[in-house]
């Protein structure tokens, strides 16, 4: 259950030095995707922080959410992070099942009315649908979303699933899902999606609230800006073989074993926001493009239905042109967030596809 | 012998091929110019930045070693060296496990981790008397000792 001992105490207490304390800071800005000028506040305001109460409800999804979340679990640091915050319901982790398991979200409900977190991973089959595609302990979906917000101080959706409705919405849909926005309309949601979402983005997001007790800044589609400002393509290490025309044509030629551009290889980099190719995967080990296989933009709406993985995006499709105009006015949000003007030079001069020195690079 | 050792394998670096290392020494350069002017330090996140395969062994070792080499025990290992360039540090932050959980460069005389810290020093002085204090009533100690 969450209680009143800050986390500045709760670090002390277990011994921890203020240089453990500085570092542990600066971890949690690297995780933030926070310049680190930004430390001073972060030890400022994690001086204060309480703990959060956190409801995960999962619904229509594969649990791979879950997995890569709790492959993020390093301990001390991370881990500490985690102490912060109280999961007080998820029913894949929690020891508590059946009427135990419901009681345990009533009762966080009950204690922290208007101030705890739903997490939400998976789809819900809509307001209109059978309600018997997912059910937990008897209750639809809905019934549970809609009981279980009530008292939410905010909801994030984690995944597609959950945030746009990814693969139980794909075509032909049979069970009628919908993305937790298209039914939640009076609370304040955060996205953080991708298939699954990498999971530093997912305890980023939670840490951005233990810290500054109100959520990140948003871009168009209610992304973090942080994780999701900046397209995949420029971000790309292989990006200078895109500017310089160099491109693999099949998975065994001389461009694909030199590491050349994957664009061709129908690569949605160029139309994906996500985090990939600086944070990487497994622990930082690799990311899809690093190994070698294109983007398949799974951080986009319907990228499902988005003309197929393989097709180079100069095929057009409608899915892909509406999700890159949104991209687009996401990126003119940059400017107003706070401590993210130098990405905001380097993102502007992008989209303008203007000729920049890497001289003139340094004085972002 | 397992049939994957029937396969040749050619390893070729990519690591000199993306160079992505040279803009980030530019925006060193251009941090560097600042603390030499106006004392201004600045922190790069490091990983932030998109590194293709070789482009972090590039970097450092186009920034070298320098005469100073610290290791800080908190929450795990952290390594802090000066580079080559006096004032340009690579701050290398590991949990218990020995994963990276940051990993910087600043640019500042010297960085702020490595100072005792106000809150430490304090708590160091209370254990010092604390000792002292224990050291000036011998009697009160047990006899074995």
């Amino acid at each position: 259950m969450a209680d009143s001992t800050t986390l500045g105490e709760s670090l002390r207490r277990n011994g921890v030095s203020r240089r453990g304390f500085l570092k542990f800071c600066a971890a949690t800005a690297s995780m933030m995707a926070l310049p680190p000028s930004m430390i001073p506040r972060i030890a400022e305001a994690l001086e204060k922080a309480r703990r959060p109460s956190v409801i995960w409800l999962s619904f229509q999804e594969c649990t791979g959410c879950t997995e890569s979340l709790t492959r993020s679990h390093a301990p001390t640091v991370e881990g500490l992070i985690f102490d912060s915050i109280s999961l007080d319901y998820h029913h894949t982790l929690q020891v508590a099942s059946g009427e135990q398991a419901e009681a345990a979200r009533e009762a966080a409900m009950h204690e922290n009315m208007g101030k705890y977190i739903v997490v939400v991973d998976g789809s819900i089959p809509g307001p209109g649908s059978n309600p018997g595609y997912s059910t937990i302990a008897g209750i639809s979906n809905y019934d549970m979303l809609m009981d279980t917000v009530k008292g939410a101080a905010a909801v994030v959706s984690v995944g597609t699933c959950a945030a746009f409705g990814g693969l139980p919405k794909a075509r032909p849909n049979p069970s009628g899902a919908v993305a937790i926005q298209d039914v939640v309309k009076d609370k304040p949601i955060v996205n953080v999606p991708g298939c699954p979402p990498i999971p530093q983005v997912i305890t980023g997001v939670l840490a951005h609230y233990l810290v500054f007790g109100k959520l990140p800044e948003l871009d168009s589609l209610k992304r973090p800006l942080a994780f999701y400002g900046q397209s995949i393509h420029d971000r790309c290490y292989r990006r200078p073989f895109y500017d310089k025309g160099l491109f693999a044509e099949n998975f065994n030629d001389e461009g694909a074993r030199k590491g050349w551009c994957l664009y061709r290889l129908g690569c949605k980099g160029p139309m994906t926001y996500n985090a990939c190719a600086t944070l990487k995967w497994g622990l930082g080990w690799s990311w899809p493009v690093e190994s070698g296989h294109g983007c398949l933009g799974c951080s986009e709406p319907d990228f499902w239905d988005a003309g197929g993985f393989y097709q180079a995006l100069s095929i057009p499709t409608s899915n892909v042109t509406r999700t890159a105009a949104a991209a687009v006015a996401a990126g003119a949000v940059i400017g107003v967030a706070a401590g993210l003007a130098n990405k905001a030079k380097k993102s502007g001069a992008a989209k303008k596809h203007q000729t920049v020195t890497v001289d003139q690079l340094g004085k972002g | 012998m397992s049939a994957l050792d029937n396969i040749a394998v050619r390893v070729e670096s990519a690591g000199n091929l993306t160079r992505n290392a040279l803009p980030l020494l530019h925006e060193i350069r251009h941090a560097l110019a600042r603390l030499a002017e106006s004392g201004e330090s600045t922190a790069i996140d490091l990983r932030s930045i998109p590194f293709g395969p070789g482009d972090e062994a590039d970097l450092l070792a186009a920034l070298g070693t320098g005469e100073v080499t610290a290791q800080l025990q908190a929450l795990g290992e952290s390594r802090i060296t000066e580079t080559s360039y006096p004032g340009v540090w690579v701050v290398d932050h590991y949990n218990a496990d020995g994963q990276r959980i940051a990993f910087q460069v600043e640019v500042t005389p010297v960085p702020q981790i490595l100072a005792a810290q106000p809150a430490d020093v304090a708590d160091g002085l209370q254990r010092l008397e604390a000792a002292l204090a224990e050291l000036a009533e011998p009697e009160s100690r047990p006899a074995s000792l």
